[in-house]
């Protein structure tokens, strides 16, 4: 396609990787919702409860840009990750790929279509067949899409690329359990790689890592951003991790998008009260820092998917909540340039903590 | 980076922490495993003391050998594993202790919290009756005093309405929640030392705050001695007083708190504290980052353990393994190099 003349324009081969790439979207998402019917309370009921896990969110990714996706467990990141490259059947929306809607093609035009966007995931040694070789492993996307590319060729793309992402290409027959969590990692990027795609799904792809090694792979994966262009959908947990690697930052609650921005203005201004809490639980590798900090402190555990709060999802734990909040669900204001948050109150500063 | 800045005292002054009485002695500890590969030494040689009210911050990474040295604490090594050395507790020795007289000291004098909540707790049983039977074992409690005591303590670690939830089975809590539900039975017969494996490593970041704050308010009001074994940096920052660095089953750097993270001195804890991703700071491209991976436990580098990994390893790294050493007031580190 027309993209890659698209691409160098928008990208400045300068670009450090923190500020974002602006241009024409390559990926555009549309009030993408995913919903998910739960069993039936008994035989006869004729109500049906849902699970909205993705619920009306909308996001443009640029070339060269990373998206990180934060939230919590159940907040929707990961199915949306997995809605984005129809891994997941979306509900309701759009998923618009280089002009293209990907919810309205078919089957085969689709599988065609995932050529360019891949997925990496967490558990590096789950996502590997322990009964391939790490060779074939790598080789399998590559045989899928060109069945006519010679053995030979095949498996010069694959140690070509074993040594891009930092393994030894003499370890091609291999198998997966012979190696660490880490270099697990680094098959599982290469894997998704060999195509070379427009978009990797990163899906907690260092969570499982150890803190040393996960700052190699998070520099692999960056170095590979730079080199092929590529756009990141980062999902993670990890505030420091999503900070260090995303240009623009989305944060969800409960399938909600609450918060987006690009990096220093979410990090230094976050506006929406979870994203104030989030930001300030994260625990510093600091001592003075972190016993100095005022930290918010949420009352509460995540309510049920299945029955959400009226108005606001999060006014159940919010130190700002009012009546309002229950009554009036809030839209997304826009609270600076690329900025916007879904809070009544994003205006108003965070109350003091209570007296104990 | 060897100058500790100065500014407000973090934790009580090394000197204060050293009069107080030990409650735990660990002297030379080694923890073996039989594999059918061989023999697996996942600690090695391991020395240092837990003293009254203090909190030990244990950091290291997967392999390091830090939950097995706990584990061979409290006698749950795996049938595999072989514990030496001398671990007492309160001056009486407990490594190798039959497991009836053993059960007298853990659950009442020394207690464990573990990662995952939900497999700590019995799936069958109430919150009451998995809280009652600890008093009525070791303190011989009648059940209804059991349950008051049990109660008031579920009030301890906040959980709303803990009258009516107590009798509520483990599944019917959240994580956060079983965590509490967790920290409250280990701390039911008001022990001398807490021991938490990773406690907050499977929450989410704002209930691991919330119980972060839980274990910080309970530090200051029990005079327990916490034994913090975590991979999280900060976790550790917030709440340790001293802290010893794990590195292939050996402690590779010892000090209070401040010394460690700003003036590390063993170039493993160094580079950790480097590679990790920072909420605030100015740009950068690269992390910098420790290469290659945490030695194969079976296959051990000659000479020092980390200097595969090394950036400053010179050729006495390679022949010679370093012995700990001190380097000031409570500090010592295993590494050839005088200074970072």
């Amino acid at each position: 396609m027309t993209d890659t003349a698209l691409a160098s324009s928008a990208l400045d081969p300068t670009t450090t990787g923190q500020t974002a790439p602006h241009g024409a979207p390559r990926l555009s998402v549309k009030d993408l919702r995913v919903h998910f019917a739960m069993p039936k309370r008994h035989l006869f009921a004729t109500h049906r409860d849902y699970i909205k896990a993705v619920d009306g969110i909308s996001f443009d990714l640029h070339p060269g840009e990373t998206l990180g996706i934060v939230g919590e467990s159940g907040c929707g990141k990961s199915t949306l990750g997995r809605a984005i490259l129809r891994l997941i059947p979306a509900t309701e929306g759009k998923i618009v790929w280089l002009g293209e809607d990907l919810l309205a093609l078919g089957k085969s035009d689709m599988r065609r279509r995932r050529q360019d966007m891949q997925i990496i995931f967490q558990d590096p040694l789950a996502s590997l067949n322990p009964r391939m070789t790490i060779g074939d492993i790598i080789a399998e996307p590559l045989k899928t899409f060109n069945p006519g590319m010679p053995a030979s060729e095949v498996k010069a793309k694959v140690r070509e690329w074993m040594a891009q992402v930092g393994l030894v290409p003499d370890m091609i027959n291999r198998y997966p359990h012979e190696f660490s969590g880490g270099q697990c990692q680094r098959i599982g990027i290469a894997r998704a790689m060999v195509l070379n795609p427009k978009l990797v799904i990163c899906d907690e792809p260092v969570s499982a890592l150890d803190v040393s090694i996960q700052s190699q792979i998070i520099n692999l994966l960056m170095k590979l951003q730079r080199e092929f262009d590529l756009s990141l959908v980062f999902i993670s947990h990890d505030l420091s991790v999503v900070r260090h690697i995303s240009h623009r930052i989305m944060v969800l609650y409960l399938g909600k998008l609450v918060e987006v921005a690009e990096r220093d203005p979410l990090y230094d201004n976050p506006r929406h009260p979870y994203t104030q809490a989030l930001i300030s639980a994260v625990p510093l590798p600091d001592p003075d820092a972190e016993r100095a900090k005022q930290r918010i402190v949420l009352t509460g555990d995540l309510p049920s998917p299945v029955s959400p709060p009226s108005g606001c999802y999060f006014r159940t734990r919010c130190p700002k909540a009012t009546d309002r909040c229950a009554m009036e669900e809030p839209p997304l204001h826009q609270v600076g340039p690329g900025h916007r948050a879904a809070c009544h109150y994003w205006d108003t500063p965070m109350p003091a903590p209570a007296a104990e | 980076m060897t100058e500790v800045p100065e500014a407000a005292a973090v934790g009580p002054p090394p000197a204060a922490a050293a009069e107080r009485p030990t409650v735990l002695a660990v002297d030379g500890l080694n923890t073996r495993f039989d594999t059918p590969e061989g023999e697996v030494c996942a600690v090695n040689d391991v020395s240092f003391r837990v003293r009254e009210g203090e909190t030990v911050g244990i950091v290291g990474e997967s392999g390091s050998g830090k939950s097995q040295v706990f584990m061979s604490v409290m006698g749950l090594l795996a049938a595999n594993g072989r514990a030496t050395g001398s671990v007492k507790f309160r001056d009486q020795e407990i490594l190798g202790m039959p497991p009836q007289k053993l059960n007298r000291i853990r659950g009442a004098h020394m207690s464990m919290i573990f990662q995952d909540p939900m497999t700590s707790l019995n799936p069958y049983l109430t919150v009451s009756r998995q809280m009652t039977e600890v008093l009525v074992q070791h303190k011989g409690m009648g059940e209804s005093d059991a349950e008051k005591r049990s109660v008031e303590m579920l009030d301890l670690v906040r959980i709303p309405e803990a009258k009516r939830r107590i009798r509520m089975y483990p599944h019917e809590f959240s994580g956060g929640m079983r965590q509490r539900v967790m920290i409250a039975i280990a701390l039911l017969c008001q022990p001398d030392m807490l021991i938490a494996d990773e406690p907050t490593t499977a929450l989410d970041v704002t209930v691991q705050a919330q119980i972060l704050e839980l274990m910080h308010d309970l530090k200051t009001e029990l005079n327990t001695a916490i034994v913090l074994i975590t991979h999280d940096l900060g976790v550790i920052a917030g709440l340790s007083d001293r802290v010893l660095v794990m590195y292939a089953g050996n402690i590779v750097e010892r000090g209070a708190v401040r010394e460690i993270f700003y003036g590390p001195q063993h170039p493993y804890t160094e580079g950790l504290l480097k590679s990790m991703p920072r909420l605030t700071g100015t740009e950068q491209t690269e992390l910098p980052s420790i290469p290659g991976q945490p030695p194969n436990l079976q296959h051990l580098p000659s000479g020092c353990n980390f200097r595969p990994r090394c950036a400053y390893a010179f050729d006495r790294c390679r022949v010679e393994e370093p012995a700990q050493r001190d380097i000031g007031p409570g500090r010592a580190k295993a590494c050839h190099l005088d200074a970072l």
